[in-house]
């Protein structure tokens, strides 16, 4: 892991109809880590990640992923980026590698390239097996890791994951979290994962971030946050309690 | 980019998998069957023993068998065909969530919205296609004529009208399906415009000619005239009007000018077509080209209206 920064944001601000949803947020997320981006529902993490894909222009502040701007640069940004949204749809009535083929496509994957790559992706989250069957069909634990296999399509260097694991049962909950560390690990991706589930970002995020009403109130290694928030000489500490600290002072 | 080309490829798989479309599409052959066979019925009775008129193979498409001709039935139910095609075209993916994944691949965003406007157009050509293809087929069987060269080049220009009239009715769908989040909202809203202009437009200009040059019994020939102008300009506001003028004289050699403005009784009228000569294709084409332009230029800015409003819209309400 490098201290290369492939994400960078300025001052970054979004105003939707004269409110901020996002103000002057400055972070920043190294080549190969997985970051943890917290924040209590609507404190606009969603709206970050929009205008880190291009998909939303920032009111002001900039913003560079991988060197690039994205409100210029959009479709450069998006063939880098696997975006992995919240509450995702699919085509029901297509099967896995339908989808895959369809994503491959708008990514100028085709022919055996695209074969190739489905294949692999379908074995990675393990969907092998239900490649044929529809994705209306499929639980919701496996249409997650279908969204992963679709963003390891466009075998991307980032990859944003928002609420990954929102809804899923534990079992499903700890194929993701391992699928996500395995992403990290064995694919080289740098991740911004946002997820609720404090216990299992300690586990495997690098660093956290922790966004509140549109504001970035801390970022770094969870060890000096608990160092700043909770005192000196705390060795056990839980990534929740430095969470509600943040959140009750805000 | 390959984008659009895979965008086209899925629509119209969904198109052709979906009950929708094979539904509509088994009404229209089926009516338009029945229709063809009656009037080729119809024609051969009428010309049992007369001499053979000119421009016999149109009459299979002008002349009104029980019902309607089929040039009235596209006018009426091809804007249907339309809207049925787009109502739901972006708010279905909206509420599916699949719009912002298709958004968040490297294509811009009017790809998607331009394949599936192509999309549907191509559907619309397919159907109206077969179906002339199958009343020409039945034309053969009935009445047992080969259409002229002339025939052929009037069939194909008033297939192009009937595909930009139709096309037209797509876009007006789509506009509101990216309007309105509900695709029941989108649905009624494309049916009360096509209701409006289809039986509102010819009221409303009537009572407006009523009132700008009122009607009375001892009228001179110019405030008829003038009156007569007056509904004719308002009820162009309407796609429907523009299309039948514009496929009118197109697809009916014998009209002259694409209405009448003094009405005739059936027989005179007959007469009259019997004896006139029928106005050359160059020259037809010269009668509805502002009516063509009219269509196309509607089409488009309905086209613009939908493309802006989808390119503005912000993500994060998608």
């Amino acid at each position: 892991m490098s201290t290369e920064a492939i994400i960078e944001t300025q001052d970054l601000t979004k105003i939707y109809s004269g409110q901020a949803a996002v103000e002057k947020l400055s972070f920043a997320v190294h080549r190969g880590e997985i970051f943890g981006f917290l924040g209590p529902n609507g404190a606009g993490k969603t709206t970050t990640l929009l205008m880190l894909l291009g998909l939303t222009e920032p009111t002001s502040g900039r913003a560079r992923v991988l060197g690039l701007d994205p409100a210029r640069d959009p479709i450069k940004v998006k063939s880098k980026i696997g975006y992995l949204q919240e509450n995702m749809g699919f085509y029901l009535d297509l099967n896995a590698k339908q989808m895959l083929g369809f994503v491959g496509e708008l990514n100028n994957v085709t022919g055996d390239e695209a074969r190739k790559r489905i294949e692999n992706a379908l074995q990675m989250v393990g969907l092998i097996d239900e490649a044929q069957k529809k994705i209306g069909a499929y639980s919701r634990g496996m249409r997650q890791r279908l969204g992963i296999a679709e963003l390891l399509i466009k075998e991307p260097e980032v990859a944003f994951l928002d609420e990954p694991t929102l809804g899923l049962d534990p079992d499903a909950t700890n194929r993701m979290i391992e699928l996500i560390q395995r992403l990290c690990r064995d694919k080289q991706m740098t991740i911004l994962l946002s997820s609720h589930l404090l216990p299992q970002v300690q586990k495997i995020c690098h660093r956290v971030g922790i966004m509140i009403k549109g504001q970035m109130v801390a970022q770094g290694e969870m060890d000096q946050l608990a160092k700043e928030k909770l005192g000196v000489g705390q060795e056990k500490y839980t990534l929740e309690e430095i969470y509600m600290k943040y959140f009750q002072e805000a | 980019m390959g984008g659009i080309k895979s965008i086209i490829k899925k629509e119209l798989a969904d198109h052709f998998s979906s009950y929708r479309f094979t539904i509509i599409f088994a009404l229209i052959a089926m009516v338009s069957l029945v229709t063809a066979y009656m009037v080729g019925l119809n024609i051969k009775q009428e010309l049992e023993g007369v001499a053979k008129p000119r421009f016999i193979f149109l009459m299979l498409f002008t002349s009104t068998g029980t019902l309607f001709s089929l040039v009235q039935f596209v006018a009426f139910f091809g804007p249907l065909v339309g809207l049925i095609l787009g109502f739901d075209t972006i708010n279905r993916e909206k509420n599916a969530g699949t719009l912002s994944k298709l958004l968040s691949q490297p294509i811009y965003r009017d790809v998607v919205i331009n394949g599936k406007f192509l999309a549907g157009v191509a559907m619309i050509s397919i159907m109206v296609v077969s179906i002339v293809l199958v009343i020409t087929g039945l034309g053969f069987l009935t009445i047992g004529i080969i259409p002229g060269m002339e025939e052929l080049w009037r069939i194909f220009i008033y297939l192009i009208i009937s595909i930009i009239y139709i096309s037209f009715w797509l876009g007006v769908a789509i506009l509101f399906s990216i309007l309105f989040r509900s695709t029941a909202t989108s649905a009624l809203a494309s049916l009360a415009v096509w209701i409006f202009f289809s039986f509102f437009i010819s009221l409303g200009a009537n009572v407006l000619a009523n009132a700008l040059a009122a009607e009375s019994s001892d009228a001179s020939t110019e405030a008829f005239v003038q009156q007569a102008k007056i509904v004719k300009a308002f009820s162009l506001i309407s796609p429907m009007e523009l299309y039948t003028d514009a496929t009118a004289t197109i697809i009916d050699p014998m009209r002259k000018s694409t209405r009448s403005i003094v009405s005739v009784g059936p027989l005179e009228n007959l007469s009259m077509s019997r004896f006139s000569g029928p106005l050359p294709l160059a020259q037809s084409i010269l009668v509805v080209v502002p009516y063509i332009i009219s269509l196309v230029a509607i089409t488009i800015i309905c086209f613009a209206i939908s493309y802006t409003v989808f390119m503005r819209q912000e993500i994060r309400s998608m």
